[in-house]
């Protein structure tokens, strides 16, 4: 226990304990990704699916979403932390500085990560709690989301939310493997474009369902 | 040519500083940073002025004392270069040159471009080392090191100290600068016995001086003088996870 805590202590730990949260998102968002995508097969195959979740699968659900909200949780105190001791690190800046290598991505993790909590809490009280949004129905998960896809500031919501996330993916992917310790020169082209990939993929497989609705494919 | 350089003074650790501007005429292209420093300097002395306050020792790149940041580059614009190596050719006419010292809380500014780096010593004393036996020399080839990893930490031992990995990075971390330290030794059969307990130490005393963690911008390894690459944080993150794994079960075995 105590090397756990003095693991922790660092700032090093506490980055590799939001990668490893990081990898547990980004499977979770995969998994997501592909449970959302079966809207486009019709209104059974998703109903049933979310009946399925609801039903055979409840105990399943329950691990998964505990050890998720655990995650979620641990990441954002672990990002809050670091940055605060980046912050801290530099109390009188340049009045001249160029960044040369760095991305727009990176600089601004701490802001797009908060921006995806707002979302995910606006999210959550739309399609799971049914409170915002014209949601109607909790065994019709088709109906809900194809009627609040059919508002255009819904959509653009989480059309905006979703680029958000494919920004912090981005660089997010790419440092995670750094940070746990997968650094070689051989691979380093490839990493970055499996993080450029990772993120793309997530990003279009999630606004695909909104744009769908908005162009009519889904009604 | 003539340049403006606009030089960071400040009189002492706790005075205010401000960037005094000077105009700079007959500038040779085959002049370095620091010469024009000195022809500057030369000037101010006569006119009966404090003269610039910068670190400089060998001036031919190999001993980590000189560095500021040139118009918001650590060591300036050309790249695998130390200040003292940089020349005015580099620069264009008209061109305004803005000067300041590397910023860290950690190095704290005790005159004009002259920081305090000690807090780098401090994270080399607390694991920077070996076990050895003393007595006569070593046998050259007793000990038999694989090529690549002889090589590998020659690179990681490139490495000078100089701090621009610190003062280019966002988050004022020395991640560069100590990963750099801990895989030259441990990339070493000699540099086995302490291995877990370098990591361990050495990134705890970063932390206790009060660098920032490393985010992966990747603005050190573009200003790092020697070209000590990333690879060697990714190192250092493996050493230390290993280390922390060890450490936690030792102490689970004890209760
Ligand atoms: C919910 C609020 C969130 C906040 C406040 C947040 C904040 C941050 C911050 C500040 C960093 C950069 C840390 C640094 O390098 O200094 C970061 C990294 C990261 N985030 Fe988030 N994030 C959030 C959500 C997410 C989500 C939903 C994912 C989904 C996969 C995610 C994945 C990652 C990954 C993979 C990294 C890289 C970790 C590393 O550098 O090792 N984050 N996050
Ligand atoms: S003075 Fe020695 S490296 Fe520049």
């Amino acid at each position: 226990m105590a090397g756990m805590l003095a693991f922790y202590h660092t700032t090093v730990g506490k980055k590799i304990v939001m990668a490893v949260t990081g990898v547990m998102m980004f499977f979770w968002l995969l998994g997501h990704m592909v449970g959302n995508l079966q809207i486009f097969l019709g209104p059974d195959k998703i109903n049933s699916y979310a009946h399925f979740l609801h039903g055979g699968a409840a105990e399943i659900l329950v691990v998964v979403r505990t050890v998720m909200i655990i995650a979620v949780l641990l990441h954002i105190l672990a990002a809050v932390q670091v940055t605060l001791a980046n912050w801290a690190a530099r109390p009188v800046g340049y009045s001249v500085k160029k960044d040369i290598e760095t991305s727009y991505a990176a600089r601004t993790m701490i802001w797009t990560g908060p921006l995806i909590l707002i979302y995910l809490v606006y999210h959550l009280l739309m399609f799971t709690f049914l409170k915002v949004g014209p949601g109607i129905s909790d065994t019709d998960v088709y109906r809900n989301v194809v009627e609040a896809f059919q508002v255009p500031l819904i959509s653009g919501i989480y059309i905006v939310a979703m680029i958000m996330l494919a920004f912090h993916l981005w660089h997010g992917a790419w440092s995670m493997l750094q940070t746990l310790g997968a650094n070689h020169p051989k691979y380093n082209r490839l990493r970055k474009i499996v993080a450029t990939g990772l993120s793309v993929i997530i990003a279009v497989g999630f606004v695909s369902v909104p744009v769908a609705v908005l162009l009519g494919f889904i009604r | 040519m003539k340049l403006t350089l606009k030089i960071w003074r400040q009189e002492s650790p706790s005075a205010k500083g401000r960037l005094v501007a000077y105009p700079m005429d007959h500038v040779e292209g085959d002049m370095s940073f620091l010469e024009l420093l000195d022809i500057l300097n030369q000037s101010l002395i006569k006119k009966g002025e404090a003269p610039v306050a910068f670190d400089h020792d060998c001036r031919e790149g190999i001993c980590g004392s000189c560095g500021f940041m040139i118009s918001g580059i650590a060591h300036g614009p050309q790249k695998l270069t130390t200040t003292c190596q940089l020349f005015m050719r580099q620069f264009k006419d008209g061109d305004t040159i803005v000067a300041e010292p590397f910023r860290s809380k950690a190095f704290p500014v005790i005159k004009d471009l002259v920081v305090d780096r000690s807090a780098l010593d401090k994270i080399v004393q607390a694991g920077g080392f070996i076990s050895a036996r003393t007595g006569s020399g070593p046998d050259a080839n007793a000990i038999l090191i694989p090529k690549e990893k002889a090589d590998k930490s020659m690179d990681a031992a490139a490495c000078i100290g100089c701090g621009a990995c610190i003062a280019a990075c966002p988050n004022g971390s020395a991640m560069l600068f100590t990963s750099a330290k801990i895989s030259h030794l441990g990339l070493l059969p000699q540099g086995q016995t302490e291995r877990h307990q370098r990591a361990l130490r050495m990134v705890s005393k970063m932390e206790e001086l009060g660098f920032g963690a490393c985010s992966n911008h990747g603005e050190c390894e573009a200003v790092c003088p020697k070209g000590i690459t990333l690879e060697f944080i990714a190192r250092l993150n493996r050493d230390f996870l290993v280390a922390s794994v060890v450490a936690t079960k030792e102490a689970v075995k004890k209760v």
